[in-house]
């Protein structure tokens, strides 16, 4: 139950965008993945769904590698799945709630289990499972993503990938979906790669934090190491810029 | 999401992007490469329209009477008999010395007919897309600014159904009514013909430009209208400069901009307008020449025609292009 | 329909309506009638017995006319449906083959695109042949290309929607993907194009038998009516003009409804809290004297929009003051009126947005009718979130911050663009010559943010309005953009009013705080006791909310039940009440005033959450 990124490059045309990353997503942790725009971290993750071609190293999921060429279908039940960034975008708006999750269920099961598994999935984000019939225009940006929460669980995932899911959210709902993803990893026992560049929300949820910076990795190791006492130069001028104040000392200097 | 990432990745992060200058060459010469790969395709497609003709193009220009001796020499004559590989590098090396063939029926170098008739035509569409511009333009800007943020609701559906009604009157036909009412009703203007100068102009650039005017003023409107509620209108607004300023020197450009690109498809719209107003007026250009050579099959030349109608189209569309490069650098990166 | 229920969208329904009703059945009625010979009455003109006049067999002009609208909208729509289904296919090309093999594919329709529909037309009636057939066909193909593009960019654009990406990552082949998620997503847009596009068919079609290249004798089309009739001009115009008029009012009934759908499906309500520009004045209320270095003094300002059943009112009756060199914040969640309050203190909220309450600004009341422009333009400035898209990207840097001086302060060209780089050196960017000489899509985004607070140090600013600068910049940018706001402050005693969603931004920047829910100012604090010493409980759960660097990890969030208020239907009350742990009957009926810095009738009790978490320690 793990995702292994080995020394994985791609290009955008003749710039390459990632430089050999190295990664590990470990069975049942949760791995931080913090960096600015245009360090690479969303085309990381684009990687391992397949949405991005890779032009070097493999990727594992479970050990097996990954399709190397895009929307291969036999990589897409490889056990990844993706929440997006934008909840107004990542529901079909002429599906029901109720059909998006279904499309995702793994095999093909008959009527009657697909409706009592989006039923269980929508209750297992908190949503009524009443509402499947709904279209999501009826739903608030945060219930948005509980919706395609739920719609990656359907597909019974190895490796969750969270692309800045909170980032479009209000501070009051970011909190409610940041419970939720810390509960299902509690009680699913679910691996994820948690992408954010807001290092308070990745120190909530993550075991370990990766820092990336201009397609590569920087720094690696548990949060409270990586947060609390960076050894990269890059690293620490994030945590410096963290408004409010880190808890490294050297975060005083700043104001 | 991929292309906004690779677009953040491309994006200048610290420091200018050199070479201003440099880029709108390189633009230039993509600008250039496609016109060369369009006119390739262009002529190409003229040369195999004649092949697509189903039977024997020559028996169908001369008619089921002519003598099968004539038809075979014009065959001949015309080089119908060889390879067809053979007559399309015959066809190339004749267009690279400016050779467009010759007339079925007249057995007139196609290139002297179009050149006779090119003035007539390329006059009347440019002071037809001139007036377009001169009506369209201050006209769009202006409903745009009095009716934005739905002010002014009349306005706004009087000048919404207006340019509807005229876009949807015909060039043809409005040729037609102008005829009537000024050259046969009031008689102040020649009916037909281009002999008498400077009057005989006025009807037939009127009936072309009308249409596309109103259409080009409703594009005008809808961009102007969405850049007078941009954030950098806003901006030129909170700098408290005179709405003069923020209207024709912060809004109308960018709105021009985007109708430019449209305009390549209103110079489209005009040339063929061409056709159909010289048909009413009897104007001595290409346009009546091609109709005229498609009901009595003088194929030659209305390959020729074609090629000229549309080489005209490739260029200008090109031109308009590169100055837009020149007046709003952003189109230069749009595409690479 | 919505579409149907606007004046254009009526007309056009009904008209169309009426044309195929009529092709429908004149053929069936009057199809004997009008090709019934004359010989007796040739040529003749408008009469009571043949309103339109007979043609030159004696033939009803007015009976054809009508007849021919079948064959007229029967051709057109076969041409219609030729280019939307070619243009179907070509368009869809791209997305089923990939970007790789797609891309020559778009390169031919590109091509094709640029070619004047009519000398496709002539090209094909060439090949086809001169009749209605080969017309079908040729106006057919010729409108494919345009079709074709459309489709390609409109299924780019749901392609690259999220869904589609998670449909893709769920397995979902190409071709499901296009059938179940694409097209159903284009299909209102291609109706819409469809409807105006048959408009222009039967144009074309009019104009190609008018030519003589489209419908043949004996059949009959409005085209070939009109040609037949411009011969006889002279004599009876209306002859040729009559089926022209038909065309006419064919072609509207297509294209004013297409537009009529189109309007109502692109509906983008006018109103909204992105609202700005030309200031609506209204007299200003009775105003104390603001205490003398005060530079902006607020009262009950509030700001409504006309809405469908009852005026919104985001900004409900707010009130403050900042003085010289004060660091003030508001913070508060999406739609609670923080940005509209900033854009009204600033006097950029535009029609149909209603302004009322007094904004005084430098002792000067904004709302007196008078010209406040010099004042505004040198004293206050104002900085948008979005530095991409706030700077006018068709004109260089330099002139943008230049035009400041040349309208306020009477400088000259020169003289402004030297200090515009001047400036420009003042917000710290690097080389500032040549940012100057810069267009704003050539600087990053940090950048153009120092260069709008460049652009608002041209005069001498007393006042800078800060609409979340940094949402939209990296933190290691975010952090250098608060620096300079913070450094403008201390050298110029500029005061400075930061509006943000984030209260860890707030509480580095800001002395002071304003907590703003559902368009009324909650609570007002010190900027260090936000954390600790908040006592409106919607400060403090917004607070819980958000994690820090500091939030414990053994405990969950804070989150806030329920959904932020509708502006258009405030509840009587407190408007919080509805999510509130604490809310009593008296908190549902009587509104709570801001008193001692906070509006809350249970101001500072305990949360039912922090008694657990006392429990628990």
């Amino acid at each position: 139950m793990s995702l292994v990124f080995e020394q994985v490059s791609a290009r955008f045309g003749r710039t390459e965008v990632l430089h050999e990353v190295s990664l590990e997503v470990p069975d049942g942790s949760i791995v931080g993945l913090v960096g600015e725009s245009g360090s690479g971290k969303s085309t990381l993750a684009r990687t391992a769904v397949g949405l991005v071609p890779v032009s070097g190293g493999r990727i594992l999921v479970d050990g097996v590698p990954a399709g190397r060429r895009s929307g291969a279908r036999s990589e897409a039940r490889s056990g990844v799945q993706m929440v997006f960034q934008d909840p107004y975008s990542s529901l079909d708006p002429r599906m029901s709630i109720g059909e998006s999750i279904a499309e995702a269920i793994a095999g093909r099961p008959s009527r009657g289990e697909r409706t009592s598994e989006v039923a269980r999935l929508l209750d297992l984000v908190h949503l009524d499972p009443g509402r499947a019939g709904q279209r999501p225009g009826s739903l608030s940006g945060g219930q948005r993503q509980r919706v395609a929460l739920a719609r990656a669980l359907a597909g019974r995932p190895t490796v969750l990938i969270a692309d800045e899911i909170t980032s479009a959210l209000d501070a009051s709902v970011q909190g409610a979906v940041l419970n939720l993803v810390r509960e299902m990893q509690r009680e699913l026992g679910l691996s994820m790669l948690f992408i954010s560049h807001n290092l308070a929300v990745v120190r909530y949820v993550a075991d370990t934090v990766a820092v990336m910076s201009e397609g590569r990795i920087v720094e690696h190791g548990p949060a409270a190491d990586v947060l609390e006492r960076p050894t990269h130069d890059y690293t620490r001028t994030l945590l410096a810029a963290v408004p409010g104040g880190a808890p490294h000392p050297l975060t005083k200097e700043t104001r | 999401m991929a292309s906004a990432t690779a677009a953040a990745g491309a994006r200048p992060r610290r420091g200018l992007v050199p070479g201003a200058g440099g880029r709108w060459t390189r633009f230039a010469l993509r600008r250039g490469g496609r016109l060369l790969v369009s006119l390739f395709v262009l002529v190409t497609a003229a040369f195999l329209m004649i092949h697509l003709v189903p039977g024997d193009p020559v028996r169908a220009a001369l008619g089921t009477t002519a003598p099968t001796e004539l038809v075979e020499a014009r065959r001949a004559e015309l080089g119908l008999d060889d390879p067809l590989p053979v007559q399309y590098l015959h066809y190339l090396g004749g267009l690279l010395h400016g050779d467009l063939g010759e007339s079925i029926q007249t057995q007139l170098p196609v290139g002297e007919t179009i050149a006779q008739r090119l003035g007539a035509t390329v006059s009347l569409g440019l002071l037809a897309f001139a007036l377009a511009l001169l009506i369209a333009v201050p006209l769009g800007v202006a409903v745009a600014v009095a009716t934005r943020r739905g002010r002014r609701q009349r306005t706004s559906l009087g000048f919404a159904s207006g340019s509807v009604v005229i876009g949807s009157i015909p060039d043809f036909l409005i040729g037609v009514i102008l005829v009537a009412v000024f050259a046969v009703g009031l008689g102040w203007l020649p009916v037909a013909g281009r002999e008498d100068g400077a009057a005989s102009y006025v009807l037939p650039v009127l009936a072309l430009a009308i249409g596309p005017a109103a259409m080009l003023a409703r594009i005008v409107r809808v961009e102007m209208t969405s850049v007078l509620e941009s954030d950098y209108v806003r901006t030129a607004r909170a700098k408290r400069l005179p709405a003069r300023r923020i209207h024709l020197v912060h809004a109308l450009p960018n709105a021009v901009t985007a109708t430019l690109t449209l305009g390549g498809m209103l110079l489209a719209s005009m040339v063929a307008g061409t056709v159909l107003v010289e048909n009413v007026f009897a104007w001595p250009g290409l346009g009546s020449k091609i109709v005229e050579s498609i009901v009595t099959k003088d194929y030659p030349v209305v390959q020729g025609t074609v090629l000229v109608y549309g080489g005209i189209v490739l260029l200008v569309n090109t031109l308009v292009d590169l100055l837009l490069a020149l007046l709003d650098p952003r189109s230069t990166i749009g595409e690479a | 329909m919505r579409a149907l229920r606007t004046p254009v969208g009526a007309v056009g329904a009904t008209l169309l309506g009426l044309v195929l009703l009529v092709a429908v059945l004149a053929p069936l009625i009057l199809g004997d009638r009008a090709t019934a010979v004359d010989t007796d009455d040739l040529l003749a003109g408008p009469s009571a017995e043949h309103w339109f006049g007979t043609d030159n067999l004696g033939r009803d002009l007015f009976l054809r006319t009508v007849v021919a609208t079948r064959l007229s909208i029967t051709l057109a729509l076969a041409a219609t449906g030729i280019a939307v289904l070619a243009g179907l296919l070509l368009g869809s090309l791209p997305w089923l083959l990939g970007p790789r093999l797609g891309r020559p594919v778009t390169a031919l329709v590109n091509i094709l695109v640029a070619f004047p529909g009519l000398l496709l037309v002539l090209c094909l009636a060439t090949v086809f042949g001169v009749g209605a057939r080969g017309a079908v066909l040729a106006i057919g193909f010729a409108g494919a290309p345009t079709f074709a593009r459309l489709c390609q960019t409109l299924i780019a654009g749901v392609g690259s929607r999220d869904y589609v990406a998670a449909a893709r990552i769920a397995g979902v082949g190409r071709v499901r993907i296009l059938l179940r998620h694409v097209l159903p997503n284009i299909g209102e847009p291609l109706i819409v194009n469809a409807t105006i596009a048959a408009g222009g068919a039967l144009l074309a079609f009019a104009g190609l038998s008018f030519l003589g290249l489209g419908v043949q004798a004996p059949a009959y089309d409005w085209g070939r009516l009109m040609q037949d009739g411009l011969a006889g001009i002279y004599v009876h115009p209306l002859a040729a003009l009559a089926p022209g008029i038909a065309v006419v009012i064919a072609g509207l009934a297509f294209n004013l409804t297409g537009e009529a759908i189109a309007g109502a499906l692109g509906v983008t309500p006018a109103v909204g809290p992105r609202a700005w520009s030309v200031p609506v004045r209204t007299a200003a209320p009775e105003m104390p004297a603001p205490a003398e270095e005060t530079v902006l003094d607020v009262r009950d300002l509030a700001v409504s929009f006309p809405g469908p059943s009852a005026p919104a009112t985001p900004v409900r009756g707010v009130s403050f003051s900042l003085r010289a060199g004060e660091s003030v914040g508001i913070v508060g969640e999406s739609g609670s009126g923080k940005s509209l309050t900033a854009l009204a203190i600033a006097q950029l909220v535009e029609e149909p947005g209603h302004v009322a309450g007094g904004v005084t600004f430098c002792g000067t009341h904004l709302q007196d009718g008078g010209d406040h422009d010099d004042l505004l333009g040198t004293s206050m400035a104002v900085v948008f979130q979005d530095p991409m898209t706030s700077l006018n990207p068709a004109m260089r840097v330099g002139p943008q911050l230049a035009e400041v001086s040349r309208f306020h302060q009477g400088l000259g060209r020169r003289e402004a663009l030297a200090r515009a780089v001047d400036r420009l050196r003042a917000v710290r960017l690097r080389d500032p010559e040549r940012a100057a000489h810069a267009y704003p899509f050539e600087l990053s985004g940090g950048m153009r943010q120092r260069a709008m607070i460049g652009m608002g140090l041209m005069g001498t600013p007393r006042l800078i309005i800060a609409d979340e600068p940094t949402t939209a910049l990296d933190v290691t940018v975010q952090k250098q953009v608060l620096a300079l706001l913070a450094t403008v402050r201390r050298e110029h005693g500029t005061a400075i009013l930061l509006i943000s969603h984030d209260v860890s931004v707030i509480g580095e920047v800001c002395d002071r705080v304003l907590v703003m829910y559902a368009g009324r100012i909650v609570e007002e604090v010190a900027a260090a006791d936000l954390r600790d010493g908040a006592r409106h409980p919607y400060t403090r759960a917004l607070v819980a909310a958000v994690p820090s660097m500091t939030t414990p990890l053994d405990e969950p969030l804070a989150t806030i039940p329920g959904q932020p208020v509708d502006p258009a239907a405030v509840p009587p009350g407190c408007a919080y009440a509805a999510r509130c742990p604490l809310a009593t009957d008296q908190c549902l009926t009587e509104e709570p005033v801001l008193v001692d810095g906070v509006a809350c009738w249970r101001a500072g009790e305990p949360l039912p959450s922090e008694l657990e978490k006392e429990a628990r320690v």
